[in-house]
C-alpha cells in the first residue's frame, strides 16, 4: 500500500498527476488557513465570564478579499484544467496515427477486437480476445468503445484513463502507454451483480513483442 | 389565518381539547408535523446506517460470514455470506434512504416545518392541511421504498442514481418489482416535497410578523426559503423522469433504452438536472441553521449577513447549471465538459464566502461551547474538507482518474455526514427544548460529539487514499483486483472504524429518547437566543402566539452595546424602538 497515485503508465498521466498536485497545494493552503484559523479562534476566543464579544456586523473590505481571491484562483484553475482537458479528451484530441482497437463491453466482460496484421479494423483479419487488452508501448492507441447492454466504464488506473461505454453510442478514447508491463482494467460504473468482477488484463508490450503476439494471436492462438 | 388565531386563543384560554389522534397523528400543527418527520426520518437514518454496516462488513471482510447475518434469507446472505446481488441492493438502498428519507426530510421536513412559523412569527403554515398531506405522502413513500426488500427479486439494484438502461430493464438488473417500487416511491416523495415547498414559500412571503422584513429573517429561514424554491423546481423533474422510467419498466416504452431508439444519457441529464439542486437542498438548510447556532455560540452578530444571504442565492442559482459535472466521463460532448467545469469551480466562491463569514463570526467572539456549537463548528471544519475535495473532481482531467472511485465517496460523505449530519446533531439538540420542553443531556451530548467526530474522520478520511489508488465505487469484492489487494488492511480499518461510528450513535439515540422523559425541564430561552421562537413557552403551544410578536431588529444582535446582557431578542422593545408600519398582509 502506498499513499500517492499509482504508477504513471501513459503520456498524460504525468500531466494529470501534476494537476492533482497543483490542486492539492491550493486546497492544502485553504485547508490549513481554515482549520488552523478555526482552532486558533476556538482557543483564543473561548468564553470567559465578564468578557463581551466585539460587536460588529462585518467588513466590506474582508468580503471583497475573500470573494476575489477564490474567484481568481478558480478561474485560473479552470483555464489550466481546460487546456489539458482539450488535449486529452477534446473532440479532436485523438492522434491521427493512433492504433485502432475496438472494445465491446457487456455484462460482465470486455470483448477486445484487434485489427489483425493489416492494422485496419473492419477487415477480414480482425480477431477478438476476451478480457485481454494488448497494446504496444510508445504508440497512441484509440479504443472504439461500445456497449452491448448497460453502461460500463473503461478504467485503467495506471493510464489515468476512464470512459463510460454507453449502449447506442460509439465513443473514441485514446491513450499512449509508456511503461511495458501487465496491468488491470476495471469497470467503474455499476453494471449489475457482476460489476465487481468485470476485469481484464492489460499488457503493454514492446513493439517487437507486440508484433510477435499479433502474429501468433491472428493465427488463432489468441492467448498471451 | 384569523380563524386559526381565534381557535388557538380559545384553546389556550381553556385547554387543548383535541383528541389524541387529532393532536399527534392527524395533526395540522406545523410543530407536530415537524416532530412526526423527525421520528420517521431518524428511523430511516437508522435503516440507512444498518445497510451501510453490512456493506462495510463485506468490504472489510469479503466472503466471511457476517455476524448475525444468519437471520437473512438465502436470497440475500446464505450462511451469513453476502451475495453480490444483495450487496448492490445495499448500495442502492443505503444511498436512497440516506438522501431521500433521512437527510432531506430531517433538514426540510423537520426544520422547515418546525422553524419557519416560529421564526417569522406566524400562527402556523399557510396551508396546514396541505402540510399534513406532505407528511403522509412522505411516510407512504418511505414505506413503499422499504417494501422493496420484501418483494420477489428484492430491492432495486441500480444505485441511488438508477442509471438506465440497467434500471429500465429487469432482464439486465435482475431486480423487477423492487425497481418499480423505487419509482413509485419517489413519485410520492416528490409530491410530498412539492406540497411542502409550496407551503414554505407561501408562508414566508405572506405570514411574517409585523417588523419581520426580508433582511431581518434569520439565515435558517433564508436558506429554507431558497431550498423550498429549489425543491419546487427540481422535484417535478425527478417525478417526470421516474414516471418515464416506470413506463420503460412496465408498459414497454423505451425512453432510456437505445435498443428501440431511446437515449441512455437522457436519464442522466434528467436525473442530475434534479440531482444537483437536490445536493444543495441537502446542504443549504444545514448552512442556515449552523449560521444561527454559530452566531449564538459566539455571542456575536453573524459576520456579513447580506453576503451570507447572497451566497445562499448564488449557490442555489449555480446549482442549476452544474449538473453536467456528474457526467464528464459519460460520453457527453467534451466541450460541454469545459463549461460545466467552469460553472462548478465558481461554486467555490460563495462557499468560501460562507466559510470565511462563519470564521469572521467567531473572530473576537466570546465562545460558548454548548453541544450545538460544537457540532456547528465541526460542520464548518468538515464542510471545508468536502468542499475542497470537490475541486479535484471539478477539474475534468483529474476527474478522469478519480471519477467513480472512493475519492468521490469520501467527498460526498464529508459534505453529507461531516456537513449535514453534524449540523443536524447540533440543530436537534438546539431546538429539542422548544419541541419537547426538555433539554438533552449536555455531558452525554459532548461525549457523543467527540466520539462521532473522531470515528467519522477515521472512516471517511482514508477513503481519499483508496480513491487515489483507483479503488472503484460500488464493487462487492475489492480483492478481485491485484492492484487493490494491498489496500485490504485499509478497507478493514475503515470497516472497524465504521462499526465504532455506528455504535456510538447509540449514545445520541439514548440521549434523545431518555431526555423525553427524564431530561431537565427546559427554561423558555435556554441558549439566550434572539429568535422569536424563544418568546414562547417550551414546548410551544398549538397556534404558537395568541398575538404574534412585533419584530424590532435583526436576529443576531448579540453583545449589543444597547443592553447590559449579551443578547437582545428580536421581540424585545427598547424605549428607542419605534413600532413598525403594519403592512397589509395577504390572507389576514
Amino acid at each position: 500500500m502506498h499513499w500517492w497515485l499509482p504508477l504513471k503508465g501513459s503520456t498524460f498521466a504525468g500531466e494529470i498527476d501534476g494537476l492533482f498536485l497543483a490542486i492539492l497545494i491550493i486546497t492544502g493552503i485553504a485547508f490549513v488557513i481554515v482549520e488552523a484559523g478555526l482552532l486558533w479562534f476556538v482557543v483564543k476566543y473561548r468564553g470567559r465570564p465578564g468578557r463581551k464579544a466585539y460587536y460588529t456586523h462585518g467588513s466590506t473590505r474582508a468580503e471583497v478579499i475573500w470573494t476575489a481571491i477564490p474567484a481568481v484562483t478558480m478561474v485560473a484553475l479552470g483555464l489550466i484544467s481546460n487546456h489539458y482537458w482539450v488535449k486529452i479528451k477534446g473532440r479532436n484530441s485523438v492522434p491521427p496515427n493512433a492504433y485502432p482497437i475496438a472494445i465491446h463491453a457487456k455484462q460482465f466482460e470486455w470483448q477486445v477486437t484487434y485489427p489483425g496484421p493489416d492494422g485496419q479494423l473492419g477487415t477480414a483479419d480482425d480477431f477478438e480476445v476476451r478480457n485481454q487488452l494488448h497494446v504496444p508501448v510508445g504508440r497512441p492507441v484509440v479504443v472504439h468503445l461500445t456497449s452491448e447492454d448497460v453502461i460500463h466504464s473503461f478504467f485503467v488506473p495506471v493510464f489515468r484513463v476512464k470512459q463510460d461505454a454507453v449502449p447506442g453510442m460509439n465513443i473514441n478514447v485514446w491513450f499512449q502507454a509508456t511503461v511495458p508491463g501487465t496491468y488491470e482494467l476495471g469497470c467503474a460504473e455499476l453494471c449489475g451483480l457482476g460489476h465487481y468482477r468485470m476485469r481484464a488484463q492489460v499488457f503493454v508490450h514492446t513493439q517487437e513483442e507486440f508484433d510477435a503476439w499479433m502474429k501468433q494471436a491472428a493465427k488463432g492462438g489468441a492467448t498471451s | 389565518m384569523t380563524t386559526v388565531a381565534a381557535t388557538s386563543h380559545v384553546a389556550h384560554a381553556h385547554h387543548d381539547d383535541r383528541s389524541f389522534l387529532r393532536k399527534y397523528i392527524f395533526s395540522t400543527d406545523h410543530k407536530i408535523i415537524g416532530i412526526q418527520f423527525l421520528f420517521v426520518s431518524l428511523f430511516f437514518l437508522l435503516v440507512g446506517g444498518l445497510l451501510a454496516m453490512q456493506m462495510r462488513w463485506q468490504l472489510g471482510f469479503p466472503g466471511k460470514p457476517m455476524p448475525g447475518g444468519g437471520i437473512l434469507p438465502d436470497t440475500m446472505a446464505p450462511g451469513g455470506v453476502l451475495l453480490p446481488e444483495y450487496y448492490i441492493q445495499l448500495v442502492t438502498m443505503h444511498g436512497t434512504f440516506m438522501v431521500f428519507f433521512a437527510i432531506m426530510p430531517l433538514l426540510v421536513g423537520v426544520y422547515a416545518n418546525f422553524l419557519i412559523p416560529l421564526k417569522i412569527g406566524a400562527h402556523d403554515m399557510a396551508f396546514p392541511r396541505i402540510n399534513m398531506a406532505s407528511f403522509w405522502s412522505a411516510l407512504l413513500a418511505g414505506l413503499i421504498m422499504l417494501a422493496g426488500f420484501f418483494v420477489p427479486d428484492g430491492a432495486p439494484r441500480a444505485g441511488w442514481t438508477s442509471y438506465a438502461p440497467l434500471s429500465a430493464r429487469p432482464d439486465l438488473s435482475g431486480a423487477s418489482y423492487g425497481q418499480m417500487l423505487w419509482c413509485v416511491s419517489l413519485v410520492f416523495l416528490g409530491l410530498s416535497s412539492i406540497l411542502g415547498s409550496l407551503n414554505y414559500i407561501t408562508t414566508i412571503i405572506n405570514n411574517r410578523a409585523p417588523g419581520m422584513t426580508w433582511f431581518r429573517m434569520p439565515l435558517s429561514v433564508w436558506s429554507l426559503f431558497i431550498t423550498a424554491i429549489l425543491g419546487l423546481l427540481a422535484l417535478p423533474v425527478l417525478s417526470g423522469a421516474v414516471i418515464m422510467l416506470l413506463f420503460d419498466q412496465t408498459i414497454g416504452t423505451h425512453f432510456f433504452d437505445p435498443v428501440a431508439g431511446g437515449q441512455a444519457l437522457l436519464w442522466q441529464h434528467l436525473f442530475w438536472f434534479f440531482g444537483h439542486p437536490e445536493v444543495y437542498i441537502l446542504i443549504l438548510p444545514a448552512m442556515g441553521m449552523v449560521s444561527d447556532i454559530i452566531s449564538n455560540g459566539s455571542r456575536k452578530p453573524i459576520f456579513g449577513y447580506h453576503s451570507m444571504v447572497f451566497a445562499i442565492v448564488a449557490i442555489a442559482f449555480l446549482g442549476w447549471i452544474v449538473w453536467g459535472h456528474h457526467m464528464f466521463m459519460s460520453g457527453m460532448n467534451p466541450t460541454l465538459g469545459s463549461s460545466f467545469m467552469v460553472s462548478t469551480l465558481i461554486i467555490a466562491v460563495p462557499s468560501a464566502i460562507k466559510t470565511f463569514n462563519w470564521m469572521g463570526t467567531m473572530w473576537r467572539g466570546n465562545l460558548r461551547f454548548h453541544v450545538p456549537m460544537l457540532n456547528a463548528v465541526a460542520f464548518v471544519a468538515m464542510f471545508v474538507i468536502g468542499g475542497l475535495s470537490g475541486i479535484y473532481m471539478a477539474a475534468t482531467p483529474v476527474d478522469m482518474f478519480i471519477h467513480d472511485t472512493y475519492f468521490i465517496v469520501a467527498h460526498l460523505h464529508y459534505v453529507l455526514f461531516g456537513g449535514s449530519l453534524f449540523a443536524l446533531f447540533g440543530a436537534i439538540t438546539y431546538w429539542y427544548p422548544k419541541m419537547f420542553g426538555k433539554l438533552m443531556s449536555e455531558p452525554w451530548g459532548k461525549v457523543h460529539f467527540w466520539l462521532t467526530f473522531v470515528f467519522y474522520n477515521l472512516v471517511f478520511f482514508p477513503m481519499h487514499t483508496l480513491g487515489m489508488a483507483g479503488h472503484m465505487r460500488r464493487i462487492y469484492d475489492p480483492t478481485q483486483y491485484d492492484f487493490l489487494k494491498p489496500y485490504q488492511p485499509l478497507n478493514e480499518f475503515i470497516s472497524i472504524s465504521a462499526f465504532a461510528l455506528f455504535a456510538v450513535q447509540a449514545i445520541f439515540a439514548l440521549n434523545f429518547i431518555l431526555s423525553l422523559k427524564w431530561g431537565k425541564k427546559a427554561p423558555q430561552n435556554p441558549w439566550e437566543d434572539n429568535g422569536l421562537e424563544w418568546s414562547l413557552p417550551a414546548p410551544a403551544p398549538h397556534g404558537n402566539w395568541e398575538t404574534v410578536p412585533t419584530v424590532y431588529r435583526g436576529p443576531y444582535e448579540f453583545s449589543s452595546p444597547q443592553v447590559p446582557e449579551d443578547y437582545l431578542p428580536q421581540y424585545r422593545k427598547l424605549p428607542t424602538d419605534r413600532e413598525p408600519a403594519r403592512t397589509p398582509v395577504a390572507g389576514h
